[in-house]
């Protein structure tokens, strides 16, 4: 006599009713299509919506059908667990619908203009009725811009980290880098407006007999404000990584710290340095509103970054959107495609080296 | 990271250079005791005192001063980012005729400028917090997918998806808002103004579209990737040993996410749900793109109109005179103080737990 003939007094034992009974695909499917018509009869029937709600009601009696039956055949708990996996289920479908629309939205409207000419001129003496006109300058703005930033950027962002790995004890690194991570979510326009107060109608002046000037260059510094934490946090988890016995080698051969940092941890962690650096340009490649505030745009190309207004990718993109020509749409979404290639090709190529990367 | 294995079975979902640095106890790599001590005033051992003495300046003390002074750079920067904002919104405010902190009016170009930031503090505060309504149960759940449902082989490209859809520009969203999401939500609006007007937030009578829910519903899906991959990493670190326990006590795969993973991931979750909040508070582009553009302050939802610090910024700083532009340093000193606050919350929460504080980059 077993454990569970006792339990359950008078069943008699059989295969069937040891084994836990299973809710039948077939049944799950059934739900969905019954709920489908019903949903359909009942929207379509009274004319309250379209084929949206259609789905959207559907779900629901979907969702309430498998509860029910499921509760009828497995029990509570097991119709619980159901509800819940087709709720997260769910949503992954519908996060991923909007996105495709973005990727789909990008690919057909931004082959319009995806041609010689593009990127190639520049919007220089293109007015409302031409179909021409490029982004050239634009290109050149970005490339100078965050170029630069990331000149700046990496030496303080690598050192900066350097401080806190190896040399940051106590209170105050405890502070820098709370303060590096809280630095991450800083506003992308504050920047923009820090720079605007500090460099254009501060500093800048003192170079250009008393007036305020926007630069290229203005726009770098607020994209290394913009980059430095991130760089910082990339480059401190790299170094974390370096194994210390590494270290212990070099101290025991005596070789000081410094150069065991500079000879030592930087070229093991070289790597994963790139890796965050390719990130933090892809990020700031993208940003549109520090360049808008400090670089002012324009539509002729300006090679220098240090004197006169410029523009970007994405700073083209929003001046385009905001056109009235009826050619700026095309321009806008083949500008948009542009950036989202640059910056997907430097994330994807940060990524495949962060996957070849020996410490993680 | 103690007794427990540091990290649950699935521990590949993510990009490797994000996750794989839990599986070593932080600090671990950190250097020992450098040979040379710095201070000087160590008494030699041994034979040390026929070691050349130590120069009062050394390559050494150069590179661990121009290394903290990097460090500290950091801090100069966040200060020096107030003090030039305030600096160039004092004298616009004292220029003000009307209260800054209440008045709904935006008039900083005028002879007489009055301006407040009450509307635009409201659309901030309006649009990031419905768009985080929206969002993170959604990312929520595809965390949880990534984490637990997927199969290893479907869950790292898709995570890597997520982590790429986090670096697409703002500027792409907000153009794709505007060009290509307008209209589904126009005539969502029209049918919920239909059928629910007697909600307010449903009420008015047109034109619908460039709405507070356009913007935040775009916003929403800027921020979805972000919270996604931050408490996917969460989740992932949960100790198998407590999802295994929960399993071997006959927990249903729900309730062992319920009773085991989720709340060890609460305060990740937190954190991650407060650092989209900072990024929706501070977006501008592409709630400049796609919101209406009003300075009211009104709960409804689909009604034309709406407004952001950021947004407002971006669209009228091109015709401010001096002092519109100290008020949009204003502003935006403003918007600072309150992504500051968000932010300062979110990793005072991350700091408290070990564990998270070296994921959530």
């Amino acid at each position: 006599m077993s454990l569970l003939e006792r339990e359950t007094d008078g069943v008699i034992m059989t295969p069937d009713n040891i084994r836990t009974k299973k809710l039948p695909l077939v049944a799950e499917l059934g739900v969905a299509v019954v709920a489908l018509v019903v949903a359909a009869a009942l929207v379509l029937g009274t004319g309250i919506g379209n084929w949206v709600l259609v789905v959207f009601l559907g779900i629901v009696f979907y969702l309430v059908g498998l509860f029910v039956a499921a509760s009828r055949v497995e029990g509570k708990r097991s119709a619980k667990n159901k509800i819940w996996r087709t709720m997260i289920y769910a949503a992954c479908l519908l996060a991923i619908l909007p996105l495709a629309s973005v990727v789909w939205t990008l690919v057909s409207k931004g082959a319009a203009r995806l041609d010689g000419d593009f990127f190639g001129s520049s919007m220089n003496n293109i007015g409302a009725r031409d179909a021409n006109g490029g982004a050239y300058h634009a290109i050149i703005g970005t490339l100078e811009q965050v170029g630069i930033a990331t000149l700046l950027a990496v030496p303080l962002g690598v050192l900066g980290a350097i401080y806190l790995v190896e040399y940051g004890r106590g209170k105050f690194a405890l502070t820098v880098r709370f303060f590096v991570d809280v630095m991450t979510g800083i506003p992308s326009i504050v920047a923009g407006l820090f720079v605007l107060a500090f460099w254009v109608l501060i500093v800048s002046p003192w170079f250009n007999d008393g007036t305020p000037r926007f630069s290229g260059f203005a726009a770098s510094l607020a994209l290394t404000v913009l980059m430095l934490p991130t760089i910082v946090r990339s480059t401190e988890e790299m170094l974390r990584l370096v194994p210390g016995p590494l270290r212990e080698g070099a101290y025991a051969l005596g070789v000081p710290q410094w150069k065991t940092i500079l000879k030592v941890v930087l070229p093991t962690a070289l790597p994963g340095i790139v890796t965050g650096v390719m990130l933090a340009v892809a990020r700031a490649a993208g940003e549109t509103a520090p360049v808008l505030l400090v670089a002012g745009g324009a539509a002729a190309i300006n090679m220098d970054p240090f004197a006169g207004n410029q523009s970007s990718l994405s700073l083209f993109v929003y001046q385009q959107a905001g056109d009235a020509s009826r050619y700026a749409p095309d321009r806008a979404w083949t500008a948009a495609l542009t950036l989202v290639a640059l910056v997907l090709i430097l994330t994807i190529a940060a990524k495949l080296l962060a996957r070849r990367n020996r410490l993680s | 990271m103690g007794d427990y294995p540091s990290r649950s079975a699935s521990n590949a979902a993510g990009g490797p250079g994000v996750t794989a640095r839990h599986a070593r106890a932080a600090g671990d790599g950190v250097s020992p005791i450098p040979p040379d001590d710095l201070s000087g005033n160590r008494p030699p051992q041994g034979g040390g005192g026929a070691l050349p003495k130590k120069a009062r300046f050394s390559m050494e003390t150069g590179f661990r001063g121009l290394s903290t002074a990097a460090g500290a750079m950091v801090l100069v920067i966040i200060v020096a980012i107030a003090i030039f904002l305030v600096s160039k919104a004092v004298p616009a405010l004292s220029k003000n005729d009307a209260n800054f902190l209440t008045s709904k009016e935006w008039f900083p170009n005028d002879t007489q400028p009055h301006f407040g930031i009450a509307a635009l503090a409201f659309g901030t505060v309006l649009t990031s917090v419905i768009a985080l309504i929206v969002a993170v149960p959604i990312a929520l759940g595809i965390a949880l997918f990534l984490s637990h449902y997927a199969p290893k082989r479907l869950a790292t490209p898709l995570g890597f998806v997520i982590d790429l859809l986090a670096a697409v520009p703002s500027v792409v969203f907000g153009l794709w808002g505007r060009d290509v999401f307008l209209e589904p939500v126009q005539s969502f609006s029209i049918w919920l103004n239909k059928y629910f007007s007697w909600i307010p937030l449903f009420g008015g009578d047109g034109p619908f579209g460039r709405s507070v829910m356009l913007g935040s519903l775009v916003l929403a899906i800027m921020v979805l990737p972000i919270v996604t991959s931050l408490s996917r990493e969460v989740f992932q670190q949960t100790p198998g040993m407590n999802e295994e326990a929960a399993l071997a006590l006959g927990a249903t795969k729900w309730e062992m996410i319920r009773t085991a993973v989720l709340p060890y991931g609460k305060p990740g979750v937190l954190a991650a749900v407060m650092l989209g909040l900072g990024r929706a508070l501070g977006e501008t582009i592409a709630l400049a793109l796609t919101l209406g553009i009003t300075f009211t302050i009104s709960a409804n939802l689909i009604q034309s109109g709406g407004n952001s610090i950021a947004a407002n910024i971006a669209n009228t700083f091109g015709e401010a005179n001096a002092t519109g532009r100290g008020a949009l340093i204003a502003s935006g000193l403003v918007l600072f103080a309150i992504t500051l606050v968000v932010n300062m919350a979110a990793r005072a929460i991350i700091y408290r737990r070990r564990e998270f504080r070296d994921s959530a980059a």
